[in-house]
């Protein structure tokens, strides 16, 4: 017997395929509409179906931002595009200092994908948002050929409010201000890796792929002085951190023993010729703060599960302007540069 | 071997063992040791008589451009999928890269293991699976197990395009030539483990150089450089073996077996040390129906020359410094590179552009 998946009129069943009839708009996308995104997102504002989702915002700041995500594959080892779509989303957001509250979502499918696939991917993707307390208030759904896309890609836009008079920038770092990353890097980057070629670890890598606006908001509630707030993604912590020194005409000092890689990562890493510092994290903020402040935001990271190995990595200089430079173990010292090139296609 | 893990402090311990006051060359043959040292910024930590320069051992490095050529050529042909290690991608010909060919259209596929590309080539019957052989008696044995694989079973629509190579035949031709200054040699831990130590020994004895063979922990070099600074200030010439965890005297004989069922020695090309003598593998006749360049009638390919104004060439042979080369960093970047040391993670152009420490904050 085949698994139904919603009890509805003509019902969808788990081993149906994606047609590109389902994105014609008629009635076989108002199916795919309900018996599955309405079942796994459903909210207030989905249900209204209308063309524009209506927010009523008062006088608040407002963050906007937008991502799309073409990963493969779609599921790996710690997550899905589904989720994906909305920590990245939300995270990038939340380093701005946004309670993130709205998304759309916007879909890509390639034809001949498993209802049941999207089905899961739904439910993951439900799941997160509601996890992470956001709602999808309006969405779009394409379906292309077979070979235009590969499965499925994810757009999502996202709105947050920002507290009044929070600002970070760069420009507000100074000489003296602390790094600090929330956990150990590279872990995104190797998990999808290993998921791609079929590389069995054991232990097995999983992505860090969550949210982070709990715990950032944790952060901001402190009241410690923050200058700015990053998610090292693509490029990895080195290319961000490069971003951040530019961006602020400021040097940065990171000490190679303090900085939290797992030790499969680094194995990984060393077999593969890779470098975790390049590495795209789906789960890891880097957050300047003033030097006073630093051990009480330390403290208040470690106090959440995806913060507990969270580590003050290095600090802000003005000895060698825009560029990143490492301590290492040796006391010797190395230029981290920007990412050059694309180890890794389609990580996110 | 090294006990103690490395510090700050230990370091400095480990150092004061340096006595030797001259001033010394020493090449490191590998490039993973080059990547190694440039990345742990073992340059900063050594006293400024010892100088350290990068070796001919980056196999993409040291490809001839004629076969970076034919390879492309292969590439455009629509029944073939190339499989290759990531560090071929970008090497540029005459008409681009493999990853521009990609671009347009080529099916080229990174593997992590040849016996990868025999499996696509069980499962694309229709289409000629085509491995980028490159490397030393690293790579070669595992390329010798897949091309046994795809005999034992009947793969016929596998083949490879051969550019091995094998260090020692290199290491002759350094040191006849007279332009190479060196005092020592940090030897190939890898490849050791493969041919053992024995292969060496005509170093100390016919030449008077310091030779050990050597890890690619910081530490491991660094106890390395102690050994050659040691063996030259006794003036007591030998090959030492450093790398005891890894590395037996008499080196693997399974692979060396496999490699020798397979292959057989040749004249051949290097970038910038022209050819040299039994320096390179090719297939021998009875296993020639798995050479591509044989199957697709490319052996008489025009070689093209390399690209102007690149100095890859005396990089190998230890002679210049990539920072001495006009296009460093400027016109040659691993984005946009001009030769193959700037593109292979095991090159000393990359390796001076990625991790220039010390030189570029002005320490």
């Amino acid at each position: 017997m085949q698994p139904v998946i919603i009890m509805r009129g003509v019902k969808l069943l788990a081993d149906e395929r994606i047609l590109l009839s389902h994105g014609a708009g008629g009635l076989k996308t108002q199916r795919l509409i309900r018996e599955v995104f309405q079942k796994n997102l459903g909210n207030a504002y989905l249900q209204q179906e209308l063309d524009s989702a209506l927010i009523k915002f008062s006088s608040h700041k407002i963050a906007f931002t937008t991502d799309s995500y073409v990963v493969s594959p779609i599921f790996f080892p710690g997550g899905d595009i589904g989720k994906l779509s909305v920590c990245g989303t939300v995270n990038d957001l939340a380093v701005m200092g946004a309670k993130p509250l709205y998304l759309t979502l916007g879909l890509i499918i390639e034809e001949g994908l498993p209802v049941e696939e999207l089905d899961k991917l739904m439910f993951s993707l439900g799941n997160t948002a509601r996890e992470a307390g956001v709602q999808i208030v309006a969405g779009d759904t394409k379906v292309v050929e077979h070979g235009a896309c590969d499965k499925i890609f994810i757009n999502t836009s996202g709105i947050g409010i920002v507290p009044p008079n929070l600002d970070l920038r760069p420009q507000k770092m100074v000489p003296g201000d602390k790094i600090i990353v929330s956990g150990p890097v590279g872990n995104h980057g190797i998990a999808i890796l290993a998921a791609r070629e079929s590389l069995d670890f054991s232990p097995p890598l999983a992505s860090d792929c969550t949210y982070l606006n709990y715990l950032i908001d944790g952060v901001l509630n402190t009241g410690a002085s923050i200058k700015c707030m990053r998610d090292p993604t693509r490029g990895g912590l080195a290319t961000t951190l490069n971003e951040l020194a530019q961006q602020a005409n400021l040097g940065i000092k990171l000490h190679e023993e303090a900085l939290p890689v797992q030790p499969q990562v680094k194995g990984a890493c060393s077999m593969l010729g890779l470098d975790p510092l390049y590495l795209a994290n789906e789960g890891k903020v880097i957050i300047v703060v003033a030097n006073k402040d630093a051990r009480q935001v330390l403290e208040e990271i470690r106090k959440y599960d995806i913060g507990k190995n969270a580590s003050i990595i290095g600090e802000v200089t003005d000895a060698h302007c825009s560029k990143v430079v490492m301590e290492t173990e040796l006391g010797t010292l190395r230029v981290l540069r920007m990412l050059e090139g694309d180890p890794l296609p389609r990580i996110c | 071997m090294l006990k103690l893990k490395l510090n700050k402090i230990t370091v400095k311990k480990l150092l004061k063992g340096i006595n030797n006051e001259s001033h010394i060359r020493i090449m490191e043959v590998c490039g993973t040791h080059t990547m190694a040292i440039a990345k742990a910024g073992i340059k900063q930590l050594l006293p400024a008589n010892i100088e350290l320069i990068s070796g001919p051992g980056c196999p993409v490095c040291v490809t001839a451009q004629e076969d970076i050529e034919r390879i492309l050529i292969l590439a455009k042909k629509r029944e073939v999928i190339i499989t290759t290690f990531g560090d071929m991608l970008r090497v540029p010909g005459s008409t681009g890269s493999l990853q521009e060919m990609q671009a347009q259209g080529a099916d080229v596929r990174i593997v992590y293991s040849p016996l990868d590309a025999v499996n696509l080539a069980r499962n694309n019957p229709e289409k000629e699976i085509v491995f980028l052989a490159v490397g030393f008696e690293t790579t070669t044995p595992t390329v010798a197990f897949a091309l046994e694989d795809a005999h034992k079973t009947g793969v016929d629509n596998f083949s490879i395009v051969c550019m091995h190579k094998l260090v020692i035949p290199a290491l002759k031709a350094l040191l006849s030539d007279q332009e190479t200054e060196i005092h020592g040699f940090l030897l190939p831990g890898h490849v050791s483990t493969i041919i053992g130590t024995i292969p060496y020994e005509f170093i100390p004895r016919e030449y008077q150089r310091a030779c050990v063979v050597s890890g690619f922990e910081p530490g491991d070099i660094l106890e390395s450089i102690l050994f050659i600074s040691r063996q030259l200030e006794n003036a007591d010439y030998k090959v030492e073996n450093q790398y005891k965890r890894g590395v037996k005297t008499e080196g693997n004989k399974i692979a060396l077996e496999i490699m020798d069922k397979y292959f057989t020695p040749f004249n051949s090309l290097w970038r910038g040390m022209g050819e040299i003598k039994d320096s390179g593998l090719r297939l021998r006749p009875e296993y020639v129906q798995y050479d591509a360049i044989f199957k697709f009638g490319l052996q008489d390919t025009l070689v093209q020359l390399a690209p102007s104004g690149c100095i890859c060439g005396n990089i190998l042979k230890g002679i210049l410094k990539p920072e001495e080369c006009a296009l460093f960093s400027k016109m040659c970047t691993p984005a946009f590179p001009v030769g193959p040391c700037m593109v292979s993670s095991e090159g000393a152009c990359a390796a001076s552009y990625y991790y220039a420490g010390g030189e570029v904050i002005g320490r």
